[in-house]
């Protein structure tokens, strides 16, 4: 097995050739699967969860519902967690001054692909998946966050059926902003917990 | 069937260590923590991983101190576990 568990040729020979025997088979049609990646892949990107993100920023009541149910949520602005054959529920965390959230997947590499796109290589690395856990802290210092000694961590492994994302700390000095140029802010690694915004 | 656990409850998770495919992490058995939230009820993936259709049952996020799960650290990990992983324990750490 490779350290990047997606980046095994033998993996991805075998998928091929389980691939050829379903449509050998007639379970699926030619191209299926990849149809199905391209429609559930079709619009995931960063870029909606610093949209949701700038929004809880400006507006306190999009929050709190935010963080009390996020799949009603994230509708409000036209977005969904049924890309895929079923909705995911999404758990969503906010940090503040004195708690700061990491998402991570232990298991694999369970992601938020409809609200942030395709996961980051480092994301699925074996080195993050085990480590961030045990020495969040160590890890986070890693990507050039260094929190507050004071700043409690709480890190989310994604082992079941949610799927999380992180609203980061507004920064300081965008009092007035607009919303727009608020969510050009925000970086995907902020709303995986390993960036301040 | 009503959900066993409810918010705030002491929980123990289960030490086995199953043949087959499980969601519950490794660095996470024979721990207590707390149930957070209800995150939903879900056929158990061990079942499916097997072929077997499973029992829906409840999911809760589940949350530990670093140091109940490793001996050290300061943070809290949140593990989102099935129920069937999950026994009542005492929270000062003792079983009932």
């Amino acid at each position: 097995m490779s350290a990047d568990h997606h980046g095994s040729s033998a993996i991805s020979e075998r998928v091929r050739h389980v691939e050829a025997l379903l449509e050998a088979r007639g379970l699926v049609d030619e191209g299926e699967i990849d149809r199905r990646i391209d429609e559930f892949l079709a619009g995931g990107s960063p870029a909606n969860g610093a949209r949701i993100t700038a929004r809880a920023w400006v507006d306190p009541d999009f929050r709190d519902r935010l963080l009390a149910d996020a799949n009603a949520a994230i509708r409000e602005l036209g977005l969904s967690m049924s890309g895929g054959l079923q909705e995911q529920r999404l758990k969503v965390v906010a940090n503040t001054e004195d708690e700061h959230n990491v998402v991570v997947c232990t298991l694999c590499s369970c992601y938020p692909i409809a609200l942030l796109g395709p996961s980051p290589a480092w994301y699925k690395s074996e080195a993050y998946r085990s480590r961030v856990v045990r020495d969040p802290r160590g890890v986070l210092r890693e990507f050039g966050l260094e929190l507050p000694a004071g700043t409690r961590i709480s890190v989310w492994d994604a082992s079941a059926e949610s799927r999380y994302m992180v609203v980061p700390r507004r920064p300081e000095g965008t009092d007035g902003m607009p919303e727009e140029e608020l969510a050009g802010l925000v970086t995907r690694k902020g709303l995986i917990g390993t960036a301040a915004v | 069937m009503a959900d066993r656990f409810a918010p705030g409850d002491a929980v123990r998770t289960s030490t086995a260590d199953p043949a087959g495919h499980t969601r519950l992490p490794r660095y996470a058995r024979g721990a207590v923590g707390r149930v957070v939230e209800l995150a939903g009820h879900h056929p158990l993936a061990d079942d499916r991983a097997r072929g077997l259709p499973g029992t829906t049952q409840a999911v809760y996020h589940v949350r530990f101190a670093a140091a109940d799960l490793f001996g050290d650290g300061d943070h809290a990990v949140t593990v989102e576990l099935w129920e069937d992983y999950l026994e009542p324990a005492d929270p000062r750490g003792g079983t009932p």
